[in-house]
């Protein structure tokens, strides 16, 4: 009996020390995240629902939809191509410098979005390497559509890479000889035997790289030129609502980032509960 | 169809995973290749599947080039080590998926394969099974499954890489002789990798030993096991007792014992002799050469016990193997004095303390085996 | 050549390689080469300007900072998101990437506005004194900010996979709960720690969407580092923003190899015997 009774109060403060150590864990995750996200919903919707709602029907939100849309339909399918071709590369064959592929795929998760912006305005600028020409051709890329989507490439180029590179690794490519001993031809198996085996953790690139896409800030509005309903995206419409002290609005178009980032959320942890497994272990996903 | 292998290198960046190997497949046989882990057995098998390709030499099939076509071509059955099952698929799609994938004009009706699919798996007894995912089945069922997606397409030849090696022990052993019933009715050349010797020796019709890329020997189990060719074959085939005998004067003798005669006629002045456990004799008469030994613990192992003989004549401990019966028949215990002698051995010559010259094997038997 | 087995090499080698060529090296290539305009004496000009450098001391400086508070709440949050049981354990766990979803201007915006003076956050930290809006303090809130999931998610699976049995035989040696932490499992956690710490830095050096708005952008005092290559941009110098693009990814690039070599000496317990 009085073991049992020391034993008890042994664990007390041991127990307390847990749950000290979880407020102290949750207090952070509040203050740290909850708070700014709370922040954003609370300042688009102070002056009601009418003027949250008329800051979002203005013609110049609305194009910065339709842009920031346009320009993650173009990127992310290049980038879903590229992350496939390069993750089959790296992980099915040996060859002499795939260390260094390697590196150069995760580079642009270790350069300034500002750089990744500035090297295309350094190519394509007027005083850029292929600007002159360009203008003589009537090519516009810098302040215009065109940039914008490069920008968004470069920064979102590693996601699908990065995804599917460590799960093919760990896959191994036993299944593909399978099918190819039993007589599959290349493209046989690859939509029956490699696209089904990596679907879950392709989704998941795809919604990283989506929502990057679609939230980039720094490297867009180095080559937009912030042109009002012709080259600002939405985080560009936010900064400049939020300069111009119209605080509503540039809140009420930052809900729907908001929102986008709630939804990418939800269905990256539905993925992770349903299909952990699947996805496999992965390093965090850069910017 | 005869494979004809000649002169196959294959260097990986830090070893030689094949040296100079030749070997012929003959229809309908059962061939396996054993050896130990890094002999370059696995190499040989996708080579033969096509998911290798050797530096140099040839494989011939009835006298064509094999190597010229690609794994789809070759129309062969594999299983691989881990079975590489489709784990999006079913049981049934998985046994379906060669037929699937053929080119139209050479596919099968939906029912034909239909109806193969289910007669496979009536053979490989997982009929209810069908609808079920691998990750669902137990490993010797997805063997099952492998091995009936294999058989699909009515393939050539069969290969297997390590085919028990995931499986427990009883699992094990049903699976084998079930494997030796199927070849014996299928009568279709297979070709298994295996590190298990046991195992080898049990199924196959011959067995192709195979060590640091090379093959050592090639032959039935029993000449592999009763005439091994090289020391690693005595050494990784069962289990021996290995000792050096010297020549003194015109005679080749070991701490007392002697063999008799002298195929080399004196030629080396030192040979290393392998002799089974079960080749030992233990009550040797005194007007016979033996050596004196000292039974230092018996290990009772259900049929069998194993002896271990301290020969001081040596300075070695030699095993003996009997049956578990005649240890009381022969009142044996432990701390008893015996008088021992090998009843056969091989012996291989040596140059100095240098490599063994294998071309010189003598396989040596007492010349009037009495019993022990 | 070998005759490769899968299908594929050459059109997934040669696709990945070029568009890779075309989308990052090639521009970088245009970086290099354009900062090389401004010469020698040009860069040390730039360089050893008072506002450049205090710009870079800012980003660099602030990014370390932010990425050892990291590693430090990291630590925590990770720990009790993988060894303890609680209600709404999975959905902080989710809450733990919003940094990563969340686009920059719209983290920035926030942060700013709830580190305002008359914010949530800011009224209460004003009559203590602390002002974090639109000084150094803000960049630091920012920086941690965005670098935050970045420790927890590389140290998550770890924790995960380590082993009670060597905590328990540290506790059955005697040792007390914080001597098995700092004697048994921070040392075995280190290597992925600095793993977390060099990925939250690499992100704060080159941060900018979240900064700049709660910054306030004083010259001397709370302007970063990418905010001066805007400029630079701005009145067309290119070659100086080109060069102080090139001085950024090179002091970035030091910083990682130190936490590498770091990295490498505190796992050397991991090294196979040869």
């Amino acid at each position: 009996m009085s073991g049992r009774k020391r034993s008890r109060s042994a664990r007390w403060p041991r127990r307390l020390a847990h749950v000290a150590l979880i407020l102290l864990a949750l207090a952070f995750l509040v203050a740290f995240l909850l708070l700014p996200l709370a922040t954003v919903f609370a300042e688009a919707f102070r002056e009601g629902l009418t003027p949250y709602l008329e800051a979002i029907r203005q013609p110049e939100a609305r194009s910065a939809i339709r842009l920031t849309l346009l320009v993650a339909v173009i990127a992310v399918p290049l980038n879903v191509v590229f992350g496939i071709a390069a993750a089959w590369a790296m992980t099915r064959f040996e060859f002499r410098g795939k260390t260094l592929l390697g590196a150069f795929i995760d580079l642009p998760f270790s350069v300034s979005p500002v750089i990744s912006g500035l090297v295309y305005v350094l190519l394509f600028g007027a005083q850029g390497w292929f600007g002159p020409w360009m203008e003589a051709h009537g090519i516009k890329v810098i302040y215009a559509v065109p940039g914008l989507v490069l920008a968004t490439i470069f920064i979102t180029l590693p996601f699908v890479a990065r995804e599917l590179i460590p799960l093919m690794e760990a896959q191994g490519s036993e299944e593909e000889e399978a099918a190819r001993v039993l007589g599959a031809s290349g493209w046989q198996m690859f939509f029956r035997v490699t696209l089904p085996n990596i679907r879950w953790a392709l989704l998941y690139g795809v919604l990283l790289c989506n929502a990057r896409a679609m939230g980039e800030f720094g490297a867009v509005s180095v080559v937009s030129g912030h042109i009002r309903g012709l080259t600002t995206t939405m985080p560009l419409e936010v900064e400049m609502r939020y300069n111009e002290y119209d605080y509503v609005g540039a809140f009420a178009v930052a809900s729907l980032l908001a929102l986008l980032a709630l939804l990418t959320l939800a269905v990256k942890t539905l993925l992770e509960w349903r299909y952990g497994d699947e996805i496999a272990a992965h390093a965090p996903g850069g910017h | 169809m005869t494979l004809e292998l000649s002169h196959l290198n294959r260097r990986f960046a830090e070893y030689q995973a094949l040296d100079d190997v030749s070997l012929s497949i003959a229809p309908g046989e059962f061939l396996a290749l054993l050896g130990p882990s890094g002999s370059g057995k696995t190499t040989l098998l996708r080579i033969l599947a096509g998911l290798d390709y050797p530096d140099t030499g040839s494989v011939l099939k009835d006298g064509k080039d094999f190597l010229a076509t690609t794994a789809r071509e070759r129309n062969i059955g594999m299983v691989f080590q881990h079975y590489a099952l489709f784990r999006h698929l079913t049981v049934l799609e998985n046994i379906a998926f060669g037929l699937r994938v053929r080119p139209w004009r050479k596919r099968p009706s939906r029912a034909v394969i239909r109806e193969r699919v289910e007669r496979l798996l009536k053979r490989v007894q997982l009929d209810d099974l069908g609808r079920r995912y691998p990750a669902q089945l137990s490993g010797g069922q997805r063997q099952r499954v492998a091995l009936a997606r294999a058989l699909a397409v009515e393939p050539d030849m069969l290969l297997l890489d390590e085919p028990f090696g995931a499986l427990d022990a009883q699992v094990r052993v049903t699976l084998r002789r079930w494997l030796r019933e199927l070849h014996e009715e299928l009568e279709l050349t297979t070709v298994f990798v295996t590190h298990d010797q046991e195992e080898a020796l049990e199924l196959a019709d011959r067995v192709a030993v195979m060590n640091n890329g090379r093959v050592e020997q090639v032959g039935s189990p029993e000449v592999i096991y009763q005439q091994p060719a090289t020391p690693f074959v005595c050494e990784f085939i069962g289990k021996v007792n290995r000792f050096l005998v010297r020549r003194n004067g015109d005679r080749l003798s070991a701490g007392g014992w002697m063999p008799d005669g002298d195929p080399w006629q004196g030629r080396f002045t030192e040979a290393v002799a392998y002799v089974r456990p079960e080749q030992l004799r233990l009550a040797v008469p005194s007007s016979q050469p033996a050596w004196e030994a000292k039974l230092r613990h018996i290990y009772l192992a259900g049929s069998v016990a194993h002896l271990e003989l301290h020969v001081d004549a040596l300075d070695q401990t030699l095993e003996a193997d009997i049956a578990s019966e005649d240890l009381s028949r022969r009142g044996l215990h432990a701390g008893m004095e015996l008088r021992v002698a090998p009843r056969s051995a091989v012996l291989f010559p040596r140059e100095g303390q240098g490599a063994t010259l294998n071309q010189e094997r003598w396989i040596w038997h007492a010349r009037s085996p009495v019993p022990a | 050549m070998r005759r490769r087995v899968l299908p594929g090499f050459g059109i997934s080698f040669g696709y990945a390689l070029t568009y890779l060529g075309l989308i990052v090296l090639l521009p970088l290539a245009a970086l290099a080469w354009k900062a090389t305009g401004i010469g020698l004496h040009g860069l040390i000009h730039l360089l050893s300007g008072p506002r450049t450098l205090a710009a870079l001391r800012l980003s660099l400086l602030g990014a370390v900072m932010a990425a050892s508070i990291n590693a430090v709440v990291g630590l925590l949050v990770g720990w009790v998101l993988v060894r303890y049981r609680f209600p709404g354990r999975r959905l902080f766990d989710a809450l733990v990437d919003l940094p990563f979803a969340l686009p920059t201007a719209v983290a920035g915006i926030a942060l700013t506005t709830l580190y305002a003076p008359n914010g949530w956050l800011g009224r209460w930290l004003e009559p203590l004194g602390i002002k974090v809006a639109y000084t150094p303090v803000g960049v630091l809130v920012a920086m941690v900010f965005v670098g935050f999931p970045f420790v927890v998610r590389t140290l998550q699976p770890v924790l995960a996979s380590l082993e009670r049995d060597v905590e328990e035989a540290a506790e059955s040696l005697g040792a007390q709960r914080w001597q098995t932490f700092f004697r048994v499992i921070l040392p075995m956690l280190a290597p992925t720690l600095l793993t977390g710490f060099a990925l939250a830095l690499a992100r704060a050096v080159g941060e900018y969407g979240s900064v700049i708005f709660i910054a306030g952008n004083i010259p001397m005092k709370s302007e970063i580092a990418p905010l001066l290559i805007v400029q630079k941009l701005e009145q067309f110098d290119y070659a100086g923003a080109a060069a102080l693009g090139v001085a950024l990814l090179l002091l970035s690039f030091v910083l990682l190899v130190i936490v590498s070599l770091l990295q490498r000496w505190s796992n050397r317990w991991a090294e196979r015997a040869a």
